[in-house]
């Protein structure tokens, strides 16, 4: 396995107490695979991948548990020296804007080359040959002309394939894209989305895609986790959970979004609003909000069950909810 | 808590403005604008609609050198109850045409009338009613409410600007109501927007647009900044209201799928220009425009059998700018189909002659010169 995230827990310290975001995490990645993490805001999704590129800020963040083991190694435990290694050679990440993740006063050949000249020790000259064979790879048009330019002289699909192209520099063996396509139009967004997926295949890069889009999950990738408060509700290959999803929250989901192929009837909303994160609900953390709730949902945190031997599904009810379709 | 205390400053703009026109044209005008229409009759007609951003350069000595056409030139007709959804990619002039729509922004040329009256000619009172009668529900509910104003002022203040629509004493109450209407409780009055989530706070912003019992709701991208969960509860709200209060929607949004389950008609914008309007079966089951069919083929369905199925069309490239449109037809530099005439001759929002005569759901307008039907959306 590539990566595997094991019983990870993180908080953040505020005023209000103590926001559990992260609360006992399990999941992993395998080479050429992707893995899409699924969430609302504040469901821990994006914490989770900040702890495994060691990015979270800290304090307030503080990692209160678990193992989080690349090439059977636990990063956790490394000395921050061998963490910056890692960071950009073996693993890089590709954030959701652009524009802000990108420095406004370099040009993107500098941004790009800088890579090369410090995980490569390569020559300033070297390091932007190597900048414009990434933008060609990329399909940056003119990328000989435009190494030169500055970031604001790009359009956001430009901005977000260079942003591709940094995280891709290295032929690192894990990528973390989160909301990579978010803030894109739709049919830059079906160009941002092919070019990962070829560029992965290539490489047989692991990839941790996080979304909150269910349109980009059915379409890229191999399996989910669905994340909900911190914790992990659902693992499934992609194909059954959109068949027949095993947590009443994945079903709650899919039956909110309008479809683009048929005419809809009223949409089914979730009641209710996601938890506050310093006070979680005890028992299942979705209880509140879930129309199957009972005692027990109230009293017992549930374990995640095994639903097949490649699902999990952390709800008591687990059998109930796959049967009532 | 005691209600902010605020002077009425804005409460008769332009009184000079007023007394120079015909008081009898305009007085007419004031009871052409709240005659009631009747369901399935025009409430809103735009004609030909441009705006141009005029480009200057020099500081003491400004000249224009170019322009934004960010609309140039488009019509439709929205109808009494219905939901007309606007979809196009960032930059096509739809929320331009959201604020041309609430005489934000002064249009270049062209008309909209409401109720057979020409707004963007209008000032005053005329204005004014027109104003009361079609609201807005703007995107972001983080920056749209002011976060210094409890939520009975943000709301209440429309009637400062209106004051015929509540009477001071009445206005609490009807604050209330309102809350109570958009599925928020009345007793959080005097919070203050930062007290509330996302799909609270949307809930405030519909709450101020009905303030003043408009007739016409311009939603500009009212649900993209809301979690998906939330989304659902905003979009039922929205059109259980429209069924309570009788309003028409415009629907502006980048959210395609969106659009379908909540319109009767649906728009599509590129470049300033409409390419293909019609209803919402004829634009996503049958689509003529080569734009459309590249639009809503990119839309990623959530339904991981229907990935191979699917009729995929990338498009290369990006928009072009507003500033510079090409000649012709604006989508032909990313069109597969382009050819000679596309470059020299604009094709015009018309039914396709081939589809005229038949009375298939083909049979809708669509502005390319080899219109042509093509499922993209569902799998084969």
């Amino acid at each position: 396995m590539l990566l595997e995230v094991r019983d990870l827990h993180v908080e953040f310290h505020t005023r209000e107490g103590v926001a559990k975001a992260v609360n006992g995490v399990n999941y992993s990645v395998a080479e050429g695979e992707t893995l899409a993490v699924l969430g609302e805001s504040g469901s821990g999704k994006s914490v989770t991948a900040q702890a495994i590129m060691g990015i979270l800020d800290m304090p307030p963040g503080k990692i209160a548990g678990g193992e989080i083991l690349f090439k059977d190694q636990d990063l956790l435990k490394l000395k921050p020296e061998e963490r910056r290694r890692i960071r950009g050679q073996e693993m890089a990440m590709i954030f959701q804007d652009a524009l802000s993740s990108l420095n406004p006063v370099l040009t993107v050949g500098q941004q790009l080359g800088e890579m090369f000249v410090v995980h490569r020790g390569m020559s300033r000259k070297d390091a932007r040959t190597k900048a414009v064979e990434l933008m060609d790879r990329v399909r940056i048009p003119a990328a000989k002309e435009r190494v030169g330019q500055y970031p604001h002289q790009f359009s956001g699909g430009m901005r977000q394939r260079i942003m591709i192209a940094m995280a891709m520099a290295l032929e690192p063996s894990l990528i973390i894209a989160d909301e990579p396509t978010t803030a894109l139009d739709v049919t830059v967004q079906a160009q941002v989305m092919e070019l990962l997926a070829e560029l992965q295949r290539e490489l047989n890069t692991g990839l941790i895609l996080i979304t909150h889009d269910l349109g980009v999950v059915a379409d890229v990738a191999d399996k989910i986790a669905v994340m909900y408060a911190g914790r992990i509700v659902e693992t499934a290959p992609v194909h059954d959970i959109y068949k027949a999803p095993a947590h009443p929250y994945t079903k709650g989901l899919l039956q909110s979004i309008p479809r683009l192929d048929q005419k809809g009837r009223e949409l089914y909303a979730i009641k209710g609003l996601p938890p506050n994160l310093t006070r979680i609900p005890p028992g299942c953390a979705f209880n509140p909000r879930c129309p199957m709730a009972r005692d027990v949902c109230r009293s017992d945190v549930p374990p995640l069950y095994e639903v097949d031997e490649r699902r999990r599904s952390a709800c008591h009810f687990w059998k109930e909810t796959l049967d009532a379709r | 808590m005691a209600e902010l205390k605020k002077e009425p400053v804005d409460a008769t703009p332009n009184v000079s403005a007023v007394e120079t026109v015909d008081v009898a044209t305009e007085a007419e005008a004031v009871a052409a604008i709240d005659a009631p229409v009747s369901q399935g009759e025009p409430i809103l007609q735009v004609r030909n609609l441009v705006k141009h951003f005029p480009l200057t350069q020099g500081i003491l000595f400004k000249k224009q050198i170019g322009a934004v056409k960010a609309v140039d030139g488009i019509s439709f007709d929205l109808y009494a109850g219905e939901t007309l959804g606007i979809v196009g990619e960032s930059g096509c002039g739809k929320s331009t045409v959201a604020k041309l729509l609430m005489t934000l922004e002064r249009a270049t040329a062209g008309e909209v009338f409401y109720k057979g009256q020409d707004i963007t000619k209008l000032s005053g009172r005329a204005l004014k009613a027109v104003r009361r009668n079609i609201q807005m529900v703007f995107q972001d509910p983080y920056t749209s409410l002011n976060p210094r104003m409890t939520v009975g002022d943000i709301i209440g203040e429309t009637f400062e600007i209106h004051p015929e629509v509540a009477p001071k004493g009445d206005r609490r109450r009807r604050v209330q109501d309102l809350l109570d209407v958009v599925g928020l409780n009345p007793e959080y009055i005097n919070r203050y927007p930062h007290q509330f989530s996302g799909g609270q706070r949307q809930r405030i912003g519909i709450a101020r647009g009905l303030a003043l019992n408009p007739e016409i709701i311009i939603c500009d991208e009212p649900v993209s900044a809301l979690d998906v969960s939330v989304q659902a509860q905003v979009i039922n709200l929205m059109e259980k209201l429209q069924d309570e209060f009788n309003l028409s929607y415009v629907f502006i949004a980048h959210d395609l799928s969106i659009v379908r389950h909540i319109s009767d008609r649906v728009g599509v914008m590129y470049l300033g220009k409409m390419a293909e309007i019609g209803t919402d079966t004829q634009i996503y089951d049958h689509p003529t425009h080569p734009y459309t069919q590249a639009l809503l083929s990119a839309v990623p369905v959530p339904d991981p059998s229907a990935r191979e199925g699917r009729d995929r069309i990338i498009l290369t490239g990006d928009v072009p700018s507003p500033a510079n449109p090409p000649s012709g037809c604006r989508f032909r530099t990313r069109c597969w189909k382009a050819e000679e005439r596309c470059a020299t001759e604009e094709p015009l929002l018309a039914i396709p002659e081939r589809f005229v005569a038949g009375s298939t759901p083909a049979t809708h307008e669509s502005a390319c010169h080899f219109a042509e039907e093509r499922d993209v959306v569902h799998a084969a």
